[in-house]
């Protein structure tokens, strides 16, 4: 059944989307103010960001006003112009901070990986639409997989682990697409053994595990094959164990280590990688109940937390508008990720419901990921904050996905 | 048709934990933003610099307002330690600093203790000569840079047992006077000691804002909170620079003291210590250096012997026994004692005399200085009363009524009690009624276990020289001109046990000693002033006798008291006795008429 029945564009996701994109761009010109700086102008951070605004809106408009169908038909396009990307980014990519990221274009960069994003939530989007198919078959499960591991290599061999990380957030759609529950559960214990191994090692983590293993054998008691479920289980989770050691151990790079390190407690460095946190936290911590006023900061405007136009903008929005301001800006985040889950829900087309998960799902993941590091709940690994962060390719990749959505959102009663 | 979602229900847990983690994160930022305050206190450190602006310390000026203390301009080299380059020249910064690689590496490990990112002091007050070189070439150096301070400048070379001298507060002192801080200077000794409060000053604070390299943005709203140094107060002496300068000058090549004390106010006219020392070695880099060596010095030039060497009185005290032989009413000034070369006790017991007319009057005794005389009162004394150690101790009280035995509540930082022995300490050394007067005869002549200070010789006088009374010897005179903030008992008069009455023929006797024929204190006449004066000899054991004169001038309203202690110097009426007349001639005309006498004494050179 095809209908043209028209909806109009979801003008409140466009409103928190706008609130947003002004926000950032208010963030990145304070966190990079001096009383010379001039308001336009290319050389200044806040400049150019006023520049890929305007580019991103742009972009943003020519989607709401092309026919949605030919998104859908060149899904796979897509998604193959933003692979060769990732493979060609490793061989004439310009090195910044030792990884291979970034295309140079004179004055500005792009990031593939960012828009890599949109590609593979597109041809997931396709892949499972046109074969109605859901990820409680195996087989579906591993091409889907497939889809999101090949980019994720690509990003590694960079070496980008923070943006590779992002992916596994897509995990939540897989979720909502029929992904078995056994297996996120698995994921579960494997996260909660590999922190545990790392916090109180291997030889401890055993007996932990033994314990668990009896318990689980004593619940398991009636049922029939309950010896091999134990085994497995068992023999699964000593080899998460041992691997995780062994990752940590030999693998790992010493200043991962020792992010891991200072994130689980074992180790307090206030001058080596604690130093970023140390002032992110003094920054945000400072700024009160209700900050000191815009381009007040005192720790923004004296360059104390690096990085603090990028992954650490979130600094000048906690000192600056204090805690109402953060949990404002935190909860028009959550609003919009909220909104865009039960916009979804109500999408006919299974294509436009998976881009709108996945679109929350990678949100999700930043948003969680970056405050959460610039506060001390997770581990620093770098990656922008989404409509805050100074940068085109993330602005301009979240605005191209977010409008592809509002997009198939405004034609919900299609079926692609 | 749409095939039915079976997974319809799973956005329920997709919203729940989506929500909870970002709640988590609102949870997290609720405990740094509000819960925890010690992040606005980093905040604050981070940006804000306290620039401390050291006071200026007061002025020290002599009674005629001639300016004796001042302050120069000095530098302090400070140092970040976390601003430092790892690759600085620093064979470059020692020659310039000039310091050995051993010493600087030494600093930067210290600074390195105190803080990483707060700057300590690297090298303290650098004195003008050497700045100007430094200054030109520290900016090379990141990490490094200059604050201003203020360090003492002396006008006159002398006066620094006076004066004292300031030093880096010690940890013990800082727990008690918790205004100070580590970097702080406080007055270690003399009058920078008693005066600290005064003469400190206050810190001024400028607080300004710093970016992450330490450069500066600007002053913290604007100056709000910055408050300027507040200079210390001046403090006017009671020392004429002049004599004291002199008395010194009389003094050099000698050990002993010199003290004068203006008898109706107690003003302390000069406060001599020999050997002394030139109150500017302890400044500049050269400071510890120079401490060491006065510290090690055996004649110990640092210890003041005006207030607290402990010295046997000797012959001047026959002044106090004669007083009380006159308040107990057991000598007029007419009675006589034979002398036969001294005083005898049944054949067991001789104190030897010199040669001199016998018998002897008190007048003549005390110009005289007549052993047996004196030996013979002290047995009166001691038998007006029932028994030894009644009238021992009806004894030490009218001694200690002399400002004896006890702290003077003055104002110099160092004092001494001195001793008078009363009966407790025979029946200790001899055992209950097993001594008499003829055991502890010396007494009578300031021998045996008397102790006294130079101050509390000149004090003496000074008693004598009001016949009966001393306001307490001190060394301020005015604050700020003003005497409010000094000890208002220095402004009473402490009467001593004896009726004034009883000083004229005393009195007469000293006029004696230095006008008559056979004076001890003849040297000490001066044509044109009447001075009165006592010679004493003090045995000493372990060499040459003490020279000792106390004297004041002139006779009525005396204007000066003086004491002249000379180690070893023997003879009183030698060496101190001149030498205290030269003194008061100083304090008095200004000039010295007698050259002959003054270079003889100058030259005087006393081998120890």
């Amino acid at each position: 059944m095809v209908t043209t029945q028209r909806k109009s564009f979801d003008w409140f996701t466009i409103m928190i989307y706008l609130i947003l994109v002004c926000w950032g761009w208010m963030s990145i010109y304070s966190s990079s103010y001096t009383i010379d700086s001039p308001l336009f102008s290319l050389n200044t951070i806040a400049g150019r960001q006023l520049a890929f605004m305007t580019c991103s809106f742009l972009i943003a408009g020519s989607i709401l006003f092309i026919d949605a169908k030919l998104i859908n038909r060149l899904s796979y396009l897509i998604y193959f112009f933003t692979m060769i990307a990732l493979v060609l980014v490793l061989f004439i990519g310009k090195e910044v901070g030792g990884a291979k990221a970034w295309f140079n274009f004179g004055k500005f960069g792009l990031q593939p990986a960012e828009f890599a994003k949109i590609g593979t939530v597109l041809v997931i989007a396709k892949f499972l639409n046109d074969n109605n198919l859901y990820l409680n078959k195996t087989r579906t499960l591993i091409i889907t997989a497939s889809f999101v591991v090949f980019p994720v290599l690509l990003i590694l061999m960079q070496p980008d682990a923070g943006s590779a990380l992002v992916y596994t957030s897509l995990i939540i759609m897989f979720y909502r697409e029929g992904l078995p529950l056994r297996y996120i559960i698995s994921i579960i214990i494997v996260g909660i053994l590999a922190i545990l191994t790392l916090i109180i090692g291997v030889s401890s983590s055993i007996i932990v595990l033994i314990i668990l293993t009896s318990i689980l054998a004593y619940l398991l008691k009636k049922q029939e094959k309950k010896f091999m479920i134990v085994l497995i289980f068992f023999i699964i989770c000593a080899s998460v164990i041992s691997g995780i050691n062994y990752t940590y151990e030999k693998i790992l790079q010493p200043h991962q280590k020792e992010r891991i390190d200072l994130i689980i407690g074992k180790e307090k460095n206030e001058l080596g990688s604690g130093y970023n946190l140390k002032q992110s936290l003094i920054a945000i911590g400072s700024g009160g109940f209700i900050g000191k006023g815009y381009l007040k900061g005192t720790q923004t405007k004296g360059n104390f937390v690096p990085e603090q136009e990028t992954d650490f903008i979130f600094c000048t929005i906690g000192e600056e508008f204090g805690f109402i301001g953060s949990t404002l800006v935190i909860t028009l985040l959550l609003s919009l990720i909220i909104r865009i889950i039960l916009l979804s829900e109500k999408q006919t087309s299974r294509f436009s419901r998976i881009i709108g998960y996945s679109l929350a799902a990678i949100l999700f993941a930043h948003i969680f990921i970056n405050i959460g590091m610039t506060t001390g709940l997770v581990p620093v690994i770098g990656i922008p904050l989404p409509f805050f962060s100074y940068g085109g390719s993330s602005l301009l990749a979240f605005s191209t996905l977010l409008f592809i959505f509002i997009k198939f959102d405004a034609c919900r009663m299609e079926r692609f | 048709m749409r095939k039915h979602d079976f997974y319809e229900h799973r956005k329920y847990p997709v919203l729940i934990i989506i929500s909870a983690a970002i709640v988590l994160i609102i949870v997290k930022l609720f405990s740094i933003q509000i819960l925890d305050k010690s992040y606005k206190l980093s905040a604050e450190n981070n940006v804000v610099r306290k620039i401390v602006k050291y006071p200026e310390r007061g002025w020290v000026y002599d009674r005629n307002n001639t300016l004796l203390v001042s302050n120069q301009r000095a530098h302090d080299i400070m140092v970040t330690p976390y601003l430092l380059d790892s690759n600085i020249d620093t064979l470059f910064l020692c020659n310039i600093l000039q310091l050995s690689q051993q010493e600087f590496n030494n600093k930067i490990k210290q600074a390195k203790k105190y803080s990483h990112y707060k700057p300590s002091i690297f090298l303290k007050a650098v004195s003008k000569e050497n700045f100007a070189d430094i200054q030109d070439k520290l900016h090379l150096f990141k990490g490094f840079y200059t604050q201003p301070r203020y360090v003492r400048e002396y006008n006159t070379k002398s006066g620094a047992n006076i004066f004292g001298y300031i030093g880096q507060i010690s940890k013990s002192l800082l727990e008690k006077y918790p205004k100070y801080t580590q970097e702080d200077l406080i007055g270690i000794t003399g009058v920078e000691k008693t005066y600290e409060k005064q003469l400190a000053g206050e810190k001024g604070i400028e607080r300004k804002v710093v970016d992450v390299f330490g450069k500066y943005q600007s002053k913290l709203e604007d100056g709000k909170y910055d408050t300027l140094p507040k200079k210390g107060q001046d403090v006017v002496l009671t020392i004429d620079i002049t004599l004291q300068e002199y008395a010194e000058k009389i003094m050099q090549n000698k050990r002993g003291s010199i003290v004068a004390i203006e008898p109706s106010t107690g003003e302390i006219l000069c406060l001599v210590s020999s050997p002394n020392y030139d109150p500017s070695l302890f400044l500049g880099n050269q400071r510890s250096k120079n401490f060491t060596n006065l510290y090690l010095d055996p004649a110990k030039p640092l210890w003041d012997r005006s207030t607290s060497a402990l010295y046997p009185p000797g012959s001047i005290f026959k002044l106090i026994n004669a007083l009380i032989g006159l308040q107990e009413q057991v000598i007029n000034p007419a009675t006589l004692f034979i002398c036969n070369n001294g005083w005898n006790y049944k054949s067991i017991l001789h104190i030897g005399c010199h040669k001199h007319d016998s018998p002897l009057n008190l007048r003549q005794s005390i110009a005289q200085s007549c052993n047996a005389y004196y030996c013979s009162t002290f047995q009166r004394i001691i038998a007006s009363k029932e028994n030894s150690t009644a009238g021992l101790d009806n004894w030490q009280q009218h001694v200690k009524s002399f400002g004896l035995n006890k702290l003077i509540h003055t104002d110099l930082h160092d004092k001494k009690m001195g001793f008078i022995p009363n009966s407790e300490y025979y029946n200790k050394k001899y055992g209950i009624r097993r001594w008499g007067a003829s055991t502890c005869i010396s007494l009578g002549i300031g021998q045996d276990a008397i102790l006294m200070t130079p101050i509390q010789m000149a004090n003496l006088a000074s008693i004598v020289a009001n016949k009966g009374y001393y306001r307490t010897p001190h060394i301020v005179k005015t604050i700020n001109q003003s005497i409010d903030d000094l000890n208002q008992d220095f402004f009473t008069k402490k009467y001593c046990s004896i009726d004034s009455i009883y000083f004229e023929s005393v009195i007469y006797g000293m006029e004696t000693a230095v006008e008559g024929k056979h004076g001890t204190a003849k040297k000490a006449k001066l044509t044109g002033m009447k001075i009165c004066g006592k010679t004493g000899t003090a045995q000493n054991p372990h060499g040459d006798d003490h020279s000792i004169f106390i004297a004041f001038s002139p006779r009525e309203n005396p204007k000066i008291a003086i004491a002249v202690y000379v180690e070893n110097g023997g003879w009183g009426s030698d060496v101190a006795a001149p030498m205290g007349s030269l003194c008061i001639e100083k304090y008095r005309t200004r000039k010295i008429s007698r050259i002959r006498l003054e270079n003889e004494m100058i030259n005087k050179n006393i081998q120890y």
